[in-house]
């Protein structure tokens, strides 16, 4: 689903370059959950906006479903990135404007779907995260969890392939935390890929496997349960 | 998607009203000045006889013997009958205009000083002058000196009432006239065959925006009815008789043509070109300069439209300028407020092209609030200038036309103005703005 091969991405100033990544490889199947770890700095959020196209590299390659998407032009990463991608963040980042509806119709309306299915979508992904009742609340009406769990019925409403979530739970007590978790496990049972950025060893426990990333660069890939171990061979 | 934009835009007005106010009050004062001197110089500038003006001539040749210069801008008498009275032209016209007493014998009414135009029959239809009552007075009766006259509507409410008043009796001066026309109302702008000495202004031409006579009369009765009441345009000789030009050495009468094809145009100009050669041969020219004219070019030799009105034109755009400068400052601090949900969008599938769109939609919205603003200040504007003093004042409205034209140049300049920020917004870079958040 995800590979990245050799991969760098270098901010430049007039006088210093700083890597963000650095021989960067990766590799994530389809239908994996993986969480990536690593320190404040070391390039996991650089790794998952690239990832989400939302940011270009330097060097190397990077495969999305198969397709290199180094050379798309806007217009082609955005159409990946509002077909097969879904995005959650530490921060939520709802439209403070949009009620809940308005928010998770956000992606659908730029998909070009009709009306009514744009309802039904809205209708579905809020039915999965709970939050049906609340279609007309704006975003400051909810409490933190339920603002995450807005932004998870935003992701999954144009049914992704692959969801980027960095930090979904940074911003919730323990409780909302768990029920966002189990959130994302169910998505992630139901064949969507999932690629968790994470401080948290507790939460990073409940993906098939983990990738650390150091200094931009992947140091090691551990496979957290039995099975996925069995059914993923390590990779790097 | 433009319903959606347009609700976000709406939704985004709505968020931050004074700042919106603020936009919509820069593109409202911008348009409005410049609307209301464009409606001015747009009232001023335009065609008096659309479809009609460019088959009519205003003739000139080179009569004073002294100075070399351009032909002069009126005819001397001799001159004026002469080409008059070669019906050379499809219709021509002699005019001379004169400040005259004038009332009605049956009314009690104190006598009023009017303008008198003095000309021949062919300027009714040459001129498409509408009739309200009656009718012209006839070719016979421009040939035997007929004592008529046709007056304006509006002096026919003044003294009948707005009644039908053909052949009722006018006092103009000591000579009574029978009445055989009177006009409806009649308004061109600018009294474009009355127009004259307009490189002379120095551009101070409203008084070519005046309404027209009051007092139309054949030719050579207004030229004895007002005998020695007539203004020269020039002379090289001091007139015997004031006011009496007719054999004198002064220019003082025009003479309007109209011509139907090219060829009659040329053939015309070589009339005027033969004419002066003969007067020359005849020792009455010392220079054989003509010049024919269409009515759109003689306007605009005579720069009719006044100087003010074009500086306060060029001024009203400067500061629409200004404005549009202003609005571009505030849509871009509005945009970048909104790098944030902009990084969201687009991290959620929008393209640059979209954000663009949506915020080009977002001041194209202000443009249309601020054309409603500017159209009501374009309003109050022409109605302060219509309470001025000026010649041209009841001329000024708001047409269909500019009406529209205030709309289409508030939604213009507003999406100029929001093509930078929008632009702008449509680089802000995504991962930053989500990192940031």
């Amino acid at each position: 689903m995800l590979k990245m091969t050799h991969l760098s991405k270098i901010y430049r100033t007039e006088v210093v370059e700083t890597y963000a990544l650095r021989d960067f490889s990766v590799n994530v199947e389809e239908g994996e959950f993986v969480a990536v770890m690593g320190p404040s700095g070391s390039g996991k959020t650089t790794f998952l906006t690239i990832a989400g196209l939302l940011e270009s590299f330097d060097g190397g390659e990077y495969r999305l479903d198969g397709e290199d998407v180094s050379k798309l032009n806007d217009n082609a990463r955005s159409k990946i990135r509002n077909e097969k991608i879904g995005f959650v963040f530490q921060s939520f980042n709802l439209i403070p404007d949009l009620n809940v509806f308005d928010n998770v119709d956000v992606p659908l309306r730029y998909r070009g779907f009709k009306a009514r299915e744009r309802a039904q979508r809205i209708h579905d992904a809020l039915e999965t995260v709970g939050l049906v009742s609340r279609m007309k609340h704006l975003p400051a009406q909810l409490s933190g969890g339920q603002q995450q769990r807005v932004a998870i019925a935003r992701a999954l409403a144009g049914s992704p392939r692959l969801l980027l979530a960095d930090e979904p739970t940074g911003n919730l007590d323990s409780l909302m935390a768990r029920q966002v978790l189990d959130l994302i496990e169910s998505i992630n049972d139901h064949g969507t890929t999932v690629v968790m950025v994470t401080h948290d060893p507790e939460l990073a426990r409940r993906a098939h496997r983990s990738v650390h990333v150091l200094d931009g660069q992947v140091m090691d890939l551990q496979a957290v349960s039995e099975s996925s171990k069995d059914e993923t061979p390590a990779r790097a | 998607m433009f319903s959606y934009y347009m609700n976000l835009a709406l939704r985004s007005l709505k968020h931050n009203p004074v700042l919106t106010v603020l936009m919509v009050l820069a593109i409202a004062v911008g348009i409005g000045a410049s609307m209301t001197t464009l409606t001015v110089m747009h009232l001023l500038s335009g065609d008096p006889l659309p479809g009609k003006s460019t088959h009519l001539f205003y003739a000139q040749v080179h009569s004073d013997p002294d100075k070399h210069r351009d032909p002069l801008d009126m005819l001397d008498y001799r001159s004026a009958v002469d080409l008059w009275s070669a019906h050379r032209a499809d219709r021509q016209t002699l005019i001379v205009d004169s400040a005259i007493k004038v009332r009605a014998p049956d009314k009690n009414l104190p006598p009023l000083m009017l303008q008198m135009l003095s000309t021949t029959t062919d300027f009714f239809p040459m001129f498409s002058v509408p009739f309200q009552y009656g009718r012209s007075w006839s070719a016979d009766d421009d040939a035997r000196h007929a004592r008529v006259a046709v007056i304006s509507s509006d002096l026919n409410d003044r003294l009948f009432n707005g009644a039908d008043s053909v052949g009722q009796t006018l006092r103009l001066g000591d000579s009574d006239v029978r009445i055989v026309g009177v006009l409806a109302p009649w308004r061109p702008s600018p009294l474009f065959y009355d127009v004259r000495g307009g490189r002379f202004a120095a551009g101070d031409t409203a008084s070519f925006y005046t309404a027209p006579q009051d007092v139309f009369t054949p030719f050579n009765t207004g030229l004895e009815i007002n005998d020695g009441n007539f203004q020269q345009f020039t002379c090289w000789r001091v007139p015997e008789t004031p006011g009496h030009l007719e054999n004198s050495a002064c220019v003082w009468i025009g003479l309007w043509v109209q011509l139907d094809n090219n060829a009659k145009v040329a053939a015309y100009r070589q009339f005027l070109a033969d004419y002066a050669a003969q007067q020359k041969s005849l020792g009455r020219f010392e220079y054989t300069d003509t010049r024919l004219l269409s009515l759109m070019q003689w306007l605009d030799f005579n720069h009719v439209v006044p100087s003010d009105v074009r500086l306060q034109t060029w001024l009203a755009f400067a500061f629409l300028i200004i404005c549009l400068f202003n609005t571009i400052s505030l849509l871009l601090a509005k945009f970048l407020r909104r790098a944030g949900e902009i990084g969201v969008r687009r991290a959620l599938g929008a393209s640059r092209s979209a954000v663009f769109a949506q915020c080009l939609v977002e001041a194209g919205l202000i443009g249309l609030l601020g054309g409603i603003g500017g159209w009501l200040l374009t309003l109050i504007g022409l109605w302060l200038i219509r309470r001025q003093p000026i010649a041209y004042a009841d001329l000024v409205h708001l047409d269909t036309g500019m009406f529209v034209l205030t709309f289409v140049l508030a939604i213009a300049a507003s999406l100029l103005a929001g093509v930078l920020p929008a632009l702008r917004a449509s680089r802000v870079m995504p991962a930053l703005q989500l990192k940031t958040l």
